[in-house]
């Protein structure tokens, strides 16, 4: 999707995605992009975006719409062209450059491998550039390159480019936290919680999990009527975060929860 | 037959720590014992539309099918069961109107979606998948995969030319060979299988299985099994904790006891009695 990255001083204040067929742009509030500078007009400057394409015009400002420098009435904006409205400037950023961008982040998303069907689809696309008059064609004909560019990427990726893997999804390193059993019978055991998940517990009496997360240690109650209690306050539905030495109480066993250097 | 006492079904879906957009969907209706689950895919909000539509539509329709038939109807031309007939052409709708809202709407134009479908009945349950979206099943306490992908990556692993520990670091994870709505007809595979007391089934969309290992899975089911939603948003919530980096959907399914089809005059006449 086309975009506007509004900025002041080289400085950017936001970004503004061209979703609508009109964005109005002026200083009184009902405008789409508000800019309250006095050099702006009222109701300064419309852009009008038709499927990837974006039309500026002004709107019979007092000051007047610049792009790139000259002033302009209606001014078809091209990726990079720079809108200036008094000291503010809004950089026009077009669709294939924001979607080349989407598509490296998003190369992980599920896609079809279906070289046949891409063939048959650069086909029809070739088919309606014969038919249709020469102004239609050039549509035509960019359809069909860009429907072959998306199968030779998907190719690509299949056969011989070797796209680097995602890197691991980087888990900060985590002090290990343990429980000690503090009354029953097993007092004084230890277990360590190394694993992502640990029960706890007597099942149809009261069980409990203790989750291993980035954000340390929570505890959770699984089933059974009687609720942990964290150092003596039960605990309601949601995870309950640990801290370093408090004492669980479950099913009428004490233990003690800390973190090992 | 109403399945509502006899399956525990619970769902939950995330778009995941890094896309703004939820492009799967799920749905499910315990009284007809179905539970379908898609990942959408398809610019911009084409994946979630493809992915709705495959969910409702096949959801919509199997009810409707349902109303007037029993899936352990005999059909008395192929003398068959008629529960695979009715999935495969509600899959085959949905397939269709999808392949038309891309054809006819330029903003749809290439959308489409995996898919896995459950049908209980009769102590079976019958799965239709497409793509890279799973079931698993833990069966006194063994995790295990039931469906296999659709993709690349499964190919290349049939084939031997990668193992599975090569296949956990490979780069096309999200390449799939089949998938609903992209061409005018697709052909789901079907499978069946004996369902026992106990069963817990996990539908789930690869923002489950990227993220998270089979055995962390497995082992969250065998640890959460008593509490259906927990369990579901501890797995979402540990696809999350690794980085999220796609939408996850989870569907659980528990089978509570025995649910025999009711077959005979007898039965007949309870059931239409009720």
């Amino acid at each position: 999707m086309a975009k506007l990255i509004l900025s002041m001083d080289g400085l950017v204040l936001k970004e503004i995605p061209l979703t609508k067929e009109r964005t109005t742009i002026g200083r009184k509030p009902h405008n789409d992009i508000q800019i309250d500078n006095l050099a702006v007009s009222g109701e300064h400057a419309v852009i009008v975006t038709i499927l990837n394409d974006s039309f500026l015009e002004d709107l019979g400002s007092t000051n007047g719409t610049v792009v790139n420098g000259n002033p302009i009435k209606k001014h078809f904006l091209q990726n990079n062209d720079v809108v200036e409205l008094g000291k503010y400037k809004l950089k026009f950023v077009g669709e294939a450059a924001s979607a080349a961008g989407a598509e490296k982040a998003d190369f992980e998303k599920t896609m079809v491998l279906r070289p046949a069907a891409m063939k048959a689809a650069a086909e029809q696309a070739k088919a309606m550039t014969a038919s249709s008059p020469p102004q239609a064609a050039g549509a035509a004909r960019a359809t069909a390159s860009q429907q072959a560019v998306a199968s030779a990427t998907a190719a690509g990726i299949a056969d011989k480019e070797p796209r680097p893997a995602p890197a691991p999804a980087a888990r900060p390193a985590q002090p290990l936290g343990a429980i000690q059993l503090l009354s029953g019978s097993n007092a004084g055991k230890e277990l360590e919680l190394s694993k992502p998940l640990t029960t706890l517990g007597k099942p149809g009496v009261g069980v409990a999990v203790l989750t291993r997360r980035p954000q340390g240690y929570f505890i959770t109650h699984v089933e059974g009527a009687n609720r942990p209690a964290v150092n003596g306050q039960q605990i309601g539905a949601a995870p309950h975060a640990l801290k370093d030495h408090d004492v669980v109480e479950l099913a009428g066993v004490k233990m003690e929860f800390f973190l090992k250097a | 037959m109403d399945l509502t006492q006899t399956l525990e079904i619970a769902s939950c879906t995330d778009p995941g720590m890094v896309r703004s957009h939820n492009e799967d969907s799920v749905a499910a209706d315990a009284a007809h014992g179905l539970v379908v689950l898609a990942d959408g895919m398809g610019g911009y909000n084409a994946g979630e539309v493809a992915s709705g539509m495959a969910t409702t539509v096949i959801v919509t329709e199997m009810q409707q099918v349902l109303a007037g038939a029993r899936p352990y109807d005999v059909d008395p031309r192929t003398s068959q069961e008629i529960a695979a007939r009715l999935l495969r052409e509600q899959v085959l709708k949905a397939n269709t109107d999808i392949y038309q809202a891309a054809q006819s709407q330029p903003q749809y134009a290439g959308m489409g979606t995996t898919l896995v479908v459950c049908l209980f009945y009769d102590n079976r349950v019958l799965v239709a998948h497409l793509g890279d979206s799973r079931l698993y099943v833990l069966r006194d306490g063994k995790f295990k995969q039931v469906t296999r992908d659709h993709s690349l990556l499964q190919e290349q692993i049939d084939s031997g030319l990668i193992t599975l520990e090569q296949a956990k670091n490979a780069q096309h994870k999200n390449l799939v060979t089949r998938a609903l709505g992209i061409d005018p007809s697709v052909e789901p595979e079907m499978h069946e299988y004996r369902t026992r007391p106990g069963d817990i089934y996990l539908l789930c969309s690869d923002g489950l299985c990227d993220m998270v290992d089979d055995d962390d899975i497995g082992m969250a089911l065998q640890a959460l099994g008593g509490n259906l939603k927990l369990c579901a948003q501890q797995l979402v919530q540990m696809a999350n904790d690794n980085g999220g980096r796609d939408n996850v959907s989870v569907i659980l399914v528990r089978v509570l006891r025995e649910y025999p089809a009711a077959r005979g005059v007898m039965a007949k006449v309870f059931a239409w009695l009720k």
